[in-house]
């Protein structure tokens, strides 16, 4: 990959060809918002939080305003994250976030940073704090399940398993409820039982402590998928690593012995 | 039968041409989508049983023609008998016999299915005499009405994969996009982004395979072009692709029609297997060394499913929502390979492009906008229908001369262009030449064809309203202006609607406006906004009636009318205590009647029956 010269606020800086703005921008330590943006999924460009704006020494003074997360790096671009007009689409845009999730405390703290502590629009009456990033569904994507989906279109949109029945497709896993930003998506965990999405799991348990390591579907689909040894799975974290640990700790002392002797 | 060569399909249309010279008249039946819902469906068995029974000399079903839509939709269902174009409108299945015994039998006109001109009173006897068709040039819509939908013999009749074979047999991709170049044809979708060009960076992108993609999924509220053309002249558009993906080197097409077109995707799907019957689809089309393969997907209901990203995503199957298009589709569309999207009505231009060539196409219309247009004219019009006219063709002549006027002869108020995000354009832009800068210019757009006239009684507002709402419903909810925007901003029309609005309210969705059009992520969104601004733009004034005077002057807004019945015109017949369904209206027979303004819901029942126009409304 070709490395690249851009100028963000004022600076030059180097990058990637083709890498995505919003990286650099991150990279240099500058500040912006988005709340659809994850390293472990693509770019998807739905908030719009991450907007920057962007010209060149030709464009003749015209400019473009593009969503970071999607816009390849290319050489002399010209970057400004925080002009006036992308200041106020962003607080527009978390005003409007504001007035369909009043109560959720991550959208609250991103507007109060752009200033707004009220929304000027009118509230939604049964507001939820699902702010459609997505970020669940395209996880659950990418770890190639795809148990969970947006559903519907328009103001309606909802995320939700199929026909809203548990998803035969779900394996348990809860990277959705873990990538979660708000915290919405729920689930409950007692003993060697889990419940996600209203589907119930069973999970095996460590033959050494006894603790619930991993449903039986995820590890039946890892050991099918990702080749790894069904019984890996028979053993929590925690007693891996004191396994790991104690190989360690013998090495090292046979070492020691070696030396002594 | 399989057509192995240029040669046996020449053949072909000669027997065809031949066979078709035995009969002297033929029957041509509408089955457009208006006629339909009018009854052509029962027409057409009357027609076939009846003919059946009678044994007239040279006449047999055979002569029966079932086309695609004729355009003169208001006067249906009609019923033509060519080679003269005796035009017969608002036929019933009681006309048939007597049709068939006048006119068929003899050379007997029938006054009483005459056309009348509105304004002279005089009876038209051909549709080349009627001024809905005689200002019009046909291009696209060519075949409609003139060829029958389920067959393909007939389009080869008329001259169909005629362009195919000169494509195949003697021509190089590149002299086929040099042509098309030529020919200055622009995406009939919408956008208008020059065709040839969009075809040629598409053979150029060295990322196999190429795709060759027909929009078909017409969604605007009002628009019936494609749907037309799809169901009546569905090889037009086979033939196109298939020339289009000869010169971009696609060996794959898809195309995407609409759910609510069950008529478009059952009439496609025949073509499709009749052209792979003769091998005009499939491995090595007539002999050469040139395949191609369609398929017809359908669409799942969704309006934003038109927009080119979020179509190919549902092609691949994947939720409909746009991508962000900083990388073009024509280099990473479907299944992210080179892909070519046009629109129905593109791909129906380019055989009688290939046929007539590039600069006879050129010289039609505008120097910048080439050819012909098609439109569906729906709203306050006299004339409802679908229409073809050259560009540059005037407003005026569009609502006026082919139009037939505004209904009632009524003041004309605004035409709506564009679709849902087009814009409305009022009474001083109607001499506008209707092309895609000049549109465009006006803050309104062509998009795909659809044009709403409106009268006096329509109300800017309720409008606006109204396409927002359709907005907040179609908008795919990915991202956040486009969903939460367009929400807010429909809730503050519905308060302006209601009366309850403040000039605040207007600079707040003027600025709510900017940051939609800038923050969205896809087409849909970034012209969403368009219905209020193009209102608030030329209507401003109806809007602060609205809120200052809380009034709406068109007598639409429901908060802010109220219907009342005038003493001295009200001869007591009782309709409207009959018609209301509240129970509103209190009167004895003979006696004026009375509206209580506490009970009425305002819905106008009382207004359409009183034949006294007795009611008021204000």
């Amino acid at each position: 990959m070709a490395t690249v010269n851009i100028t963000i606020n004022g600076r030059v800086v180097r990058a990637e060809k083709g890498e995505m703005l919003l990286d650099v921008i991150r990279r240099e330590g500058i500040e912006i918002p988005a709340t659809c943006a994850h390293k472990a999924v693509e770019a998807f460009g739905a908030c719009r939080l991450c907007t920057v704006e962007i010209t060149k020494d030709d464009w003749k003074g015209w400019k473009n305003y593009v969503t970071s997360c999607l816009y390849p790096v290319e050489a002399g671009l010209i970057v400004f994250t925080h002009s006036q007009p992308v200041i106020d689409l962003r607080k527009t845009l978390l005003d409007l976030q504001l007035a369909r999730h009043p109560n959720t405390p991550l959208i609250q703290e991103m507007a109060a940073q752009y200033g707004v502590n009220k929304t000027s629009y009118e509230e939604l009456p049964d507001a939820d704090d699902c702010i459609l990033c997505a970020l669940c569904t395209r996880v659950c994507d990418t770890m190639g399940f795809a148990a969970i989906s947006t559903v519907g279109r328009g103001h309606g949109k909802k995320v939700a398993p199929p026909l809203d029945q548990p998803p035969p497709a779900c394996v348990g896993c809860l990277a959705c409820a873990q990538v979660c930003p708000t915290n919405f998506i729920k689930f409950t965990q007692a003993g060697a039982h889990r419940e996600i999405w209203g589907k119930a799991f069973d999970m095996i348990t460590c033959t050494r402590c006894g603790k619930a390591v991993i449903t039986k579907e995820f590890a039946e689909n890892l050991s099918a998928n990702r080749n790894i040894p069904r019984e890996y799975f028979d053993v929590c974290d925690d007693c891996h690593r004191k396994e790991l640990a104690g190989t360690m700790g013998r090495i090292a002392n046979w070492n020691r012995e070696e030396v002594t002797r | 039968m399989r057509i192995e060569s240029p040669k046996q399909l020449a053949a072909l249309r000669k027997d065809l041409l031949a066979k078709d010279k035995q009969t002297t008249k033929k029957l041509m039946v509408c089955c457009g989508p208006g006629c339909l819902a009018n009854g052509a469906g029962k027409l057409v068995t009357e027609f076939r049983n009846t003919l059946k029974k009678k044994h007239i000399k040279g006449i047999s079903v055979e002569i029966l023609k079932e086309t695609g839509c004729h355009g003169f939709c208001e006067q249906g269902p009609l019923v033509v008998i060519e080679p003269e174009g005796i035009f017969y409108t608002h036929v019933k299945p009681a006309d048939v016999e007597t049709i068939i015994e006048e006119s068929l039998r003899h050379d007997y006109v029938i006054d009483g299915l005459l056309y009348t001109d509105h304004r002279t009173g005089e009876r038209k006897r051909t549709y080349h005499d009627i001024d809905f068709y005689s200002k019009q040039t046909r291009i696209a819509l060519r075949n409609l009405g003139k060829i029958d939908q389920y067959s393909i013999d007939d389009y080869i009749m008329h001259g169909g994969y005629q362009s195919m074979a000169k494509v195949l047999t003697s021509m190089t991709p590149d002299s086929v996009i040099s042509e098309v170049k030529t020919s200055g044809l622009r995406g009939r979708g919408g956008a208008g982004f020059p065709a040839g060009k969009k075809w040629e960076s598409c053979a150029k992108a060295d990322d196999w395979p190429h795709y060759v993609v027909c929009n078909g999924d017409e969604g605007d509220p009002g628009a019936f072009m494609d749907r037309s053309i799809m169901e009546g002249d569905p090889h037009s558009v086979i033939e196109g692709m298939i020339i289009c993906a000869f010169a971009v080197g696609a060996r794959n097409g898809y195309i995407y029609v609409r759910e609510e077109y069950p008529l478009a995707v059952q009439n496609l799907q025949l073509a499709i297997k009749q052209a792979t019957d003769y091998g005009l689809i499939g491995e090595k089309i007539l002999g050469t060394e040139f395949s191609f393969e369609i398929k017809v997907n359908r669409g799942a209901g969704a309006f934003v499913c038109g927009e080119s990203s979020a179509l190919m995503k549902s092609i691949a199957g994947e939720v409909g929502e746009p991508r962000a298009k900083y990388v073009r589709s024509v280099l990473k569309g479907l299944h992210d390979h080179p892909t070519v999207l046009n629109n129905v009505e593109s791909y129906a231009n380019i055989p009688v492009i290939i046929d007539k060539g590039g600069e006879w196409f050129a010289k039609i219309g505008t120097p910048k906008s080439t050819g012909t247009k098609a439109f569906s004219l729906v709203g306050k019009v006299r004339n409802t229908g679908l229409i073809e006219v050259p560009m540059g063709t005037t407003l005026r002549e569009i609502i006026y001369d082919i139009g037939g006027g505004i209904q009632d002869d009524r003041p004309f108020k605004a035409v709506q262009t564009g679709g849902p995000s087009g814009g409305c354009l009022p009474d001083d832009k109607l001499d506008l030449p209707v092309d895609f800068d000049t549109l465009t210019d006006a803050y309104s757009m062509m998009g795909s064809g659809g044009m709403i006239i409106m009268d006096d009684r329509t109300c800017v507002v309720d409008v606006a309203k109204y396409f927002l709402k359709f907005l907040v419903d179609e908008s795919c909810g990915k991202c956040t202006p486009c969903r939460e925007g367009l929400y807010q901003l429909h809730a503050l029309a519905q308060k302006i609607s209601d009366g309850l609005g403040t000039e605040d309210d207007i600079v707040k969705m003027e600025k709510l406006s900017d940051v939609i059009i800038m923050g969205s992520l896809c087409g849909l969104g970034k012209s969403g906004p368009n219905p209020f601004v193009s209102t608030i733009r030329y209507f401003r004034d109806e809007y602060l009636a609205h809120i200052k005077d809380h009034k709406c002057p068109a007598g639409v807004c429901t908060a802010l009318i109220r219907y009342d019945i005038i003493p001295e015109k009200c001869d007591g017949c009782m309709a409207c205590i009959f018609a209301c369904a509240v129970n509103a209206i209190t009167g004895r027979k003979g006696k004026v009647h009375t509206i209580n303004q506490d009970i009425c819901t305002k819905c106008g029942a009382c207004m359409a029956v009183c034949r006294r126009h007795a009611v008021e409304v204000s």
